[in-house]
């Protein structure tokens, strides 16, 4: 009897440990669900999903389960929304977001409790600056990129007096600096920065000082709904027939239908463009389309990769998210195949990656040229 | 700043301040007169800029098209929109505290930004002017006016001017404005006060649907449109002075002049710009530049 009890017990123990080891995997997606970002939100939930299933539903060997949580791109609830996801979910896995503000609230509590984050858009440069840390990747871009790469094609297209205009707030701000940075190196002039409140949309006044001080050419950042406002705005003041604009690539991303013929023929860039035409964007899109009867955007692909890094990182460990500095080694070292074409992450954990120049032509950002090669965001005030 | 870029500006000034008031003409009517706190009036404006996008094809394919046409079917929706919620709801919120409408009105908010995700998606949408109004004069070396925000300004004032006669020189007005003051009073009058009320609302609504079906084209159609509009709103109908039309013009018209001229000179406080100017005014006429009488 006592023999027939331990071996129960024995067995019981068994049990629970091979239910340890094959315990579902947890993954927190904080995510907008509603508001400005929403469909953003979706393409994100869309992509890390799509990969996750072509693995069978399982990585690094556990099966993967959602929990989720809306962040509203809020703020001021950011907080409080990975506290939730931590605390009363436990999830192993923290993914979000699209708003750079929710990110950083979310980087600030990864760092301190040391849970695996994985950024699939938010660009604030701070992420994998400032902030960074060795649990914490991006698999988007940091603000910066974009607007580096267009500084340059921008220089090297002759102009030499450019007037920026943006919303003020850390997307806009570090977008102009990083063009700034790299016009003015190549002896180009930035002559006047304009602004205006996030997210007011009411930019008559600015397109008057824009005419009244006729710089070569202009450089935008803005977003969603204040993009499409900005480029049918420009067209209708006809200071896209006599000033060139240039944008950072969201100025046209998932906003070309509302624009119509007034986005027509704008250059911009991104690391990400309609028609690549490599052989695993085409499979990527095909896939995806399948699965979502949508076509895939660049917010799709970014969640696509980062599905992917956690992927690398939980092979290497076989699932055990315990052993966190192999699973970020493994990440560092690798090379991933996204669709936008491969790329690793740098020291800061930001991606290395060739930054397109894209023209806007039939309702599409088509690929011109690769604007800046493999162009690394400098990772300033990052001590990894 | 040149002379010519001046007056330009000065345009941009007229023509933002009275966009501003057709944006808050319906809350003057619901907030400023019937004296219900109405957050949802900017969903009433969403769902009037959705309500250009998603409707258009409809009507192009029942009554031959036509942005006027369009304009026309929107209303008509607004009002038995507006009648409907009234009955259904805000009848039963005059007599109660104004926390209640708050919070009745802030969960209409969410219901109809939920309704319009389910039934249009989250994508951002354009909506083209009218044929007819889509051209642009000359201004300046440069610049162009796009015709339609003339169209806009056009209707603006046409609404004003006709709520401003309608209030103050028709029996109808008497009526709302004596029912404003006191119910009960005008009840024993032997005036049905509640459809009076319920015919005042609809009218509200139906503005308010009217401003974003004609602001669409200018400002695009995006998820959370109405938010951003909603507090402007009520800066306008306070600063105006509570149920005055002409207040909320002139507040609207100030607004205006501070918003553009503030950017192009002060651009790092714009953004306070004009709850400073409203904290002034509040200060000095502590019921806004108008009262009601």
């Amino acid at each position: 009897m006592k023999l027939k009890t331990l071996a129960f017990a024995a067995a019981l123990v068994a049990a629970s440990a091979a239910q340890a080891q094959g315990a579902k995997l947890k993954v927190g997606l904080m995510l907008p669900a509603t508001g400005t970002y929403a469909a953003l939100g979706t393409a994100i939930e869309n992509g890390f999903r799509l990969y996750v299933g072509e693995q069978g539903g399982k990585l690094g060997g556990r099966e993967i389960e959602f929990v989720k949580v809306d962040d509203e791109s809020d703020p001021a609830k950011a907080t409080d929304n990975v506290n939730k996801l931590i605390k009363r979910d436990n999830v192993d896995v923290l993914v979000g977001t699209v708003h750079s503000g929710v990110a950083m609230a979310m980087a600030k509590v990864a760092k301190d409790t040391g849970t695996l984050l994985l950024v699939p858009n938010a660009g604030a440069d701070a992420v994998t600056g400032p902030m960074c840390a060795p649990n914490i990747f991006r698999s988007s871009f940091s603000n910066w990129q974009p607007g580096y790469a267009m500084g340059e094609v921008v220089a090297k297209k002759g102009h030499k007096n450019v007037v920026t205009i943006t919303w003020k707030y850390a997307a806009g701000d570090e977008s102009v600096r990083g063009f700034k940075e790299a016009f003015e190196k190549a002896g180009g002039k930035v002559v006047k920065e304009l602004s205006l409140p996030f997210p007011n949309v009411e930019f008559q006044a600015l397109l008057t000082e824009i005419a009244a001080s006729k710089p070569d050419a202009v450089y935008t950042f803005f977003a969603g709904g204040g993009a499409v406002k900005f480029v049918k705005d420009y067209a209708a003041a006809g200071l896209k027939k006599s000033i060139p604009l240039y944008g950072a690539g969201f100025l046209t991303d998932g906003t070309l239908e509302a624009q119509g013929a007034d986005a027509d023929g704008l250059l911009t860039t991104l690391h990400y463009a309609d028609s690549l035409g490599n052989a695993r964007d085409n499979a990527f899109r095909l896939a995806y389309a399948k699965a979502f009867k949508l076509q895939p955007d660049v917010y799709a692909v970014q969640g696509y990769d980062a599905a992917q890094m956690l992927g690398i990182g939980l092979a290497a460990v076989k699932g055990d998210v315990s052993k966190k500095a192999e699973i970020a080694a493994a990440i560092e070292k690798a090379k991933i195949d996204s669709p936008r074409g491969a790329f690793s992450v740098s020291k800061s954990h930001n991606p290395v990656q060739d930054i397109y120049l894209r023209q806007v032509s039939g309702k599409e950002n088509k690929l011109v040229s690769v604007a800046s090669k493999s162009l690394a965001d400098p990772g300033r005030g990052c001590k990894l | 700043m040149d002379l010519a870029t001046f007056l330009i500006q000065c345009l941009n000034s007229l023509q933002y301040g009275l966009l501003l008031f057709l944006v808050a003409s319906g809350l003057t009517l619901i907030f400023g007169i019937m004296g219900v706190i109405n957050l949802a009036h900017g969903s009433f404006y969403m769902i009037g800029a959705y309500m250009a996008f998603a409707l258009a094809p409809i009507v192009a394919a029942t009554f031959g098209g036509g942005f006027f046409a369009t304009l026309l079917v929107g209303v008509v929706l607004a009002v038995l929109l507006g009648y409907v919620l009234e009955w259904a709801f805000f009848s039963f919120l005059y007599e109660r505290e104004h926390l209640q409408q708050v919070l009745m009105t802030y969960g209409l908010i969410l219901v109809f930004e939920e309704l319009r995700s389910l039934a249009v998606g989250d994508d951002v949408h354009g909506v083209q002017p009218p044929a007819l109004l889509s051209g642009t004069l000359p201004l300046g070396e440069v610049m162009t006016y796009p015709v339609y925000r003339l169209f806009v300004s056009g209707v603006c004032l046409a609404l004003a001017l006709g709520m401003w006669f309608v209030f103050t020189r028709t029996r109808l007005g008497m009526m709302i404005r004596a029912g404003s003051t006191n119910r009960e009073m005008v009840q024993s009058l032997g005036i049905d006060i509640k459809f009076l009320y319920r015919v005042v609302f609809a009218a509200g609504v139906a503005i308010a649907v009217l401003a974003g079906m004609v602001a669409a084209p200018v400002s695009s159609v995006y998820p959370g449109m109405g938010n951003q509009v909603l507090i402007i709103c009520f800066v306008v109908v306070v600063i105006g002075g509570i149920g005055s039309i002409r207040g909320a013009l002139l507040a609207a018209l100030l607004i205006g002049v501070v918003d553009t001229f503030g950017k192009v000179f002060l651009p790092q406080a714009a953004g306070v710009l004009v709850y400073v100017l409203m904290a002034l005014i509040l200060l000095w006429k502590p019921d806004g530049l108008f009262k009601a009488a």
